[in-house]
């Protein structure tokens, strides 16, 4: 049960959100242009990371906004919670 | 054999109080005891010893521990629906009435009928059912190994008693309150900060209750009476008993299961509470768990009376029972003797004190030696006589000589383990000390500390230091900091010890007793390659026990680390998991159940149905009328009467749960462009189009009508059960990828009530309702919109049909459904309008070929695949586009929506019929939606067939419940395929 800080309310249970799975993935386009091995890899390829991993929450049950976390895959230590349209600072490594 | 209590009663007995008798029942037989006593002490006073028969080989069993720890006794508590299985008799607190039985044994513990599994012993070892009962077939032995399995019995009621949930949040959160958990609680709260103390045992102490050992000059029991009741004058500061922490979760998340009223109090009360369970979030957490006694692995330690010399010890100072009047102690450690001393103090005769060790410590033999109790060095004790309960043991001494020594109780130390689970599952790692031959804590990931016995300070100075320090940090980490004094303790003896994991002798020597795992077993394992811990535990079950292996992992451990040669360290311990001890099921349930369990949904005219007597169901989380039933009906003849209805005359549908959703802003029209397969800001107001939503794989998601209601404003319809999923879709949209479109989405399902008039006769029900705008077909055209009055409430009408019939999907302020059904109801009569339920719904859309997203798709569905590429958008990008072109998604051969019309009219294709593939392949299609058409009078059915919109005109075979039947292969759809009474 992570307590996760979102950015509008503060820190609220893990049940409150939703993961929405790795962030900072740019939608290909225009379609005509992407090729099928893009186009593939935006659908199913993602990170499996050991440590640091960037990835998409929305306070589902509370605010309804969607915001990036940092979050270490081992510890579960959140580095930091950050803007959508952010790009956030915690390093692979940081304490 | 019963023996007045009193009898092996010497001492006192700090939890029981002599003055309140208690009457309990223990395999039929009746027997006393007292207010405090556990059902272990309480038979243990009466002379009892054989209490249980062991899982595999059903051996005779007594009591090994005196708490959580304990293997051999569990019972069956209770009878009927609150009977519970697998109790641990030290920790079944005895009330009048209470019944029990022991587990794993028929007719009784002492004459066990499956003792014969006892000589089946050497088939029965370890991994046995990958070797044994294999010829001539596995199956043929497995019903009756898997009823000689198992322990207790589950109630086959439904559980009577009330289980609750509460949320915690505090500073400092103390578990275990020994002279650790104390110390720490009175340092952490003294500064004001908030602290929650909490005990699996019955009152706080823990080690302390029953001992004189100064603490402040105060006997230690006095000393945390003391403490207990300055806890309790600290106004942030609460104290739990009987509560047992569980889990330890992520960002310091801490389970309870706290043990609230026992079975007697919950039969005789509705809201007494059996167990409770805390889910607690903690700034702080102090970890105090004390440590567990390890046994010594020997030739016969399962023996009744064999026993923990710590728990021999406990049950003299908790409850003034003698474990055995003429005890024999076994020991690696010093801490052994003191069970000695106190046994010889309370009238036992010590038959003698074997230490393991080269040198027994001098001084502990010297004082022993005065008392007459002799000391035996460099002995182990190789076998024990006694099936039914000890009556002596051999010893033998380094020259090999043996020789048995008289007594009725082994009291065996292999040394301590600390409790060291909540801090693994915490994320911490561990590390063996090689000095006190036991894993410690060692590197913490979470915001905890651990003190006292747990991080291998085993001397009470140590534990109450450790416990003083760690209250005193998290008070100050919490911005409390408080400044009481440390406790002072008289110094006390190191602990000393030295490693014996198995004693190498002739004879079955228990390493888990609760599973009938031997050191053979784990000799087994490493001759047959699983030797990592992992291996180790899963090959012999080791440690999967519901005691899961609290005095059997490390001394496995250790057997394995010499058979391999590496060192214990290296070898490891396998995953710490919650919960701690069994939780029963029904706590984290708690009041989530029975109609609390998943709550339904009632839609704004619920009363009507109900007065018209509706059959409700759960669909989708909404009560909705599957149908109105007239008496007599079947559920059949409803379905088809309503459906006739709605053909002939008029029906009345409540489609309240239908998604609805304003989508608003100078971008909603570019917005639900990429949103949707098919353009929609084309759509001029006051116009109805039909939509599909992809999602990025190109598959069908959702689908329904979109209504233009002015420029920069669109209704943007779902699927009920699309109702939230589809508006956090648009949100997710617009909040991650497009983020700079204008635009604003407004749920608003549950805003409107919506009615569905719909047939021949729908018009005039309207008319004679009073709507204030022209509803003539001219001026109100299929797909298209108004708003208005009907009757007198305001409303938004679209005319879109899912029945093929001229309908009306009336929208108003859901608080006004009510007033709306009572004016179309009332102006349907004499124009034969009747209410319709789900039933007769799907069957209307069905005989149309209608899509039903879920039912007529699954998660590979594409627009071409169900016959709408010639909507879909020719130039722009939409979601799910570029997957279209994948060439998965151009095959011709891929599952496509088709109608099945049966050779036989009246034969049933019920869904998931299955097409059969001429060469043997199995299936090429299925049935999805099926129904009995009374205006066609022939079963109509849609599905998916492999390149079906090429077949039209084929005879394919599909397999029913009333055998083949053939079908010839259509496009889907049966009833007015030109749409004329659609547009009428």
């Amino acid at each position: 049960m992570l307590l996760i800080s979102c950015p509008w309310c503060g820190a609220r249970a893990e049940s409150e959100f939703r993961c929405g799975g790795q962030s900072h993935i740019a939608r290909p386009g225009p379609p005509e242009t992407v090729s099928d091995a893009e186009w593939s890899a935006y659908l199913f390829e993602r990170l499996n990371p050991k440590g640091l991993h960037r990835e998409r929450w929305v306070h589902a049950y509370g605010c309804g906004r969607w915001f990036n976390v940092a979050r270490d895959t081992v510890t579960h230590q959140i580095l930091e919670t950050y803007l959508m349209t952010e790009a956030g600072q915690a390093q692979a490594d940081q304490p | 054999m019963s023996s007045t209590p009193q009898d092996q009663r010497p001492a006192e007995g700090a939890l029981i109080d002599r003055s309140r008798p208690v009457t309990f029942q223990f395999e039929g037989r009746t027997y006393r005891g007292f207010h405090g006593d556990t059902l272990a002490s309480a038979l243990l006073a009466n002379g009892v010893r054989v209490l249980g028969r062991s899982f595999k080989y059903h051996r005779p069993r007594g009591l090994l521990g005196v708490g959580v720890e304990e293997p051999n006794v569990l019972v069956q508590s209770g009878t009927g629906a609150r009977s519970t299985p697998n109790v641990r008799a030290t920790e079944a607190e005895i009330f009048d009435g209470l019944i029990a039985q022991p587990v794993n044994c028929w007719p009784s513990a002492r004459f066990d009928v499956l003792a014969l599994n006892g000589l089946a012993a050497p088939f029965l070892a370890a991994g046995f059912y990958y070797k044994t009962f294999m010829w001539p077939r596995w199956m043929l032995f497995e019903p009756w190994i898997r009823k000689a399995a198992g322990l207790g019995r589950a109630a086959s009621e439904a559980d009577p008693d009330r289980y609750e949930t509460r949320y915690d949040h505090c500073d400092v959160l103390v578990i275990g309150s020994g002279p650790a958990g104390l110390a720490a609680a009175r340092a952490a709260g003294q500064g004001g900060a908030r602290v929650l103390l909490v005990e699996q045992d019955v009152r706080p102490g823990c080690s302390l209750l029953g001992e004189t050992t100064l603490i402040d000059g105060l006997p230690a029991s006095a000393w945390a009476a003391k403490v207990v009741s300055e806890l309790h004058g600290l106004a942030e500061t609460r104290i739990l008993t009987r509560t047992t922490a569980i889990g330890y979760y992520d960002h310091n998340f801490v389970v309870l299961a706290e043990k609230v009223a026992d079975e007697a109090l919950c039969a005789k009360s509705d809201t007494a509470v059996r167990l409770r369970l805390w889910q607690v979030r903690a700034k702080r957490v102090v970890l105090a768990t004390g440590a567990l006694e390890r046994p010594l692995a020997f030739p016969g330690n399962d023996r009744p009376g064999v026993m923990l010399a710590s728990a021999a010890r406990q049950y003299l100072a908790r409850y003034g029972v003698l474990a055995g009047r003429r005890p024999l102690i076994f020991t690696n450690n010093d801490d052994a003797y003191e069970t000695a001393l106190r046994m010889k103090e309370a009238g036992a005769d010590v038959r003698a004190v074997v230490d393991a060790r080269n040198a027994a410590p001098a001084d502990l033999t010297a004082s022993l030696a005065q008392l007459g109790i002799r000391v035996i060095s460099s002995g182990e004790v190789v076998s024990v006589r006694g099936a039914s309960g000890v009556t002596a043991a051999q010893v033998r001494t380094p020259d090999g000589r043996r020789s048995w020594i008289d007594c009725d109780l082994v009291a065996m130390s292999g040394g301590f383990n600390p409790a060291v689970h909540l801090f693994s599952q915490s994320g911490g790692k561990l590390r063996f000390d090689e000095a006190l031959t036991c894993f410690v804590p060692d590197v913490s990931v979470q915001a905890e500390r651990s003190a006292g016995a747990c991080t291998g300070g085993f001397s009470l100075g140590e534990a109450l230091d450790q416990g003083h320090v760690a209250g005193l940090a998290a008070a100050a980490d919490v911005g409390c900091p408080s400044h009481v004094s440390p406790p002072a303790a008289a110094s006390h003896r190191a602990y000393a010890v030295q490693a014996v994991w198995q004693v190498q002798a002739e004879g079955k020597a228990f390493v888990d007793f609760q599973n009938d795992v031997t050191a053979d077993d784990v000799r087994l394992a490493h001759e047959e390659s699983f030797a990592s811990v992992e291996h180790l535990k899963r090959y012999t079950t080791l440690g999967m026990a519901p005691d899961q292996g609290k005095t059997s992992n490390v001394n496995a451990i250790g057997i394995m680390a010499a058979l391999t040669g590496r060192g214990v360290g290296e070898t490891g311990t396998t995953t710490y998991r919650p919960p701690f001890t069994p939780t029963p099921l029904a706590a984290f349930g708690g009041l989530d159940r029975d109609g609390l369990f998943r709550p339904l949904r009632t839609m704004p005219c619920h009363a009507e149905h109900e007065r018209l007597g509706a059959h409700f169901e759960d669909y989708g989380g909404w009560a909705r009328p599957s149908g109105y039933p007239l008496p007599g009906e079947s559920r059949q003849q409803t379905e088809t009467r309503e459906a006739r209805v709605v053909r002939e005359q008029c029906g009345l549908f409540e489609g309240s749960p239908l998604g609805k959703m304003e989508v608003v802003g100078p971008d909603a029209g570019v917005f639900l462009d990429r949103i949707y397969a098919n353009t929609v800001s084309t759509l001029k107001p006051g116009h109805v189009r039909y939509g599909l939503m992809l999602n990025e794989l190109g598959v069908i998601i959702d689908d329904g009508v979109v209504v233009r209601l002015a420029e920069d404003r669109f209704l943007v319809c779902t699927t009920s059960g699309g109702a939230g999923r589809i508006a956090a879709w648009l949100e997710e949209w617009l909040q991650c990828e497009w983020v700079d479109l204008r635009v604003i989405v407004a749920p608003v399902t549950t805003a409107w009530g919506v009615l569905t008039l719909t047939g021949p006769r729908a018009r005039d029900v309207l008319m004679r309702a009073g709507a204030d705008f022209d509803v003539s077909p001219e001026a109100f055209p299929h797909m298209s919109f108004r708003e208005g009055r009907v009757g007198s409430t305001e409303a938004r009408v679209l005319r879109v049909s899912y029945t093929g019939e001229v309908s009306y999907e009336i929208n108003v302020r859901a608080s006004e459904t009510s007033k709306l059904w009572a004016s179309i109801y009332e102006a349907g009569q004499g124009q034969g309008l009747q209410p319709v339920g789900i039933d007769a719904w799907d069957l209307l859309r069905t005989e149309k070929g209608y899509l039903h997203v879920g039912a007529d798709t699954d998660g590979t569905t594409t627009p071409f695949d169900v016959g709408f590429g010639h909507v879909l958008k020719k130039k722009s990008d939409f979601v799910g586009r570029r997957s279209l072109t994948l060439p998965e998604n151009q095959r011709p051969d891929r599952l496509q929506l088709v109608g099945f019309e049966p050779r036989d009219p009246q034969a049933p294709l019920p869904s998931g019929s299955h097409v059969r593939a001429p060469d043997g392949r199995g299936s090429m299609g299925y049935v999805t939606s099926s129904a009995m058409s009374p205006v066609l009078g022939r079963t109509v059915a849609i599905g998916m067939l492999e390149g079906g919109a090429a077949r039209h005109g084929e005879t394919v075979s599909l397999v029913t419940p009333t055998g083949p039947q053939a079908a010839k292969v259509t496009a889907p759809g049966a009833y007015d395929l030109r749409g004329e009474r659609l547009n009428g």
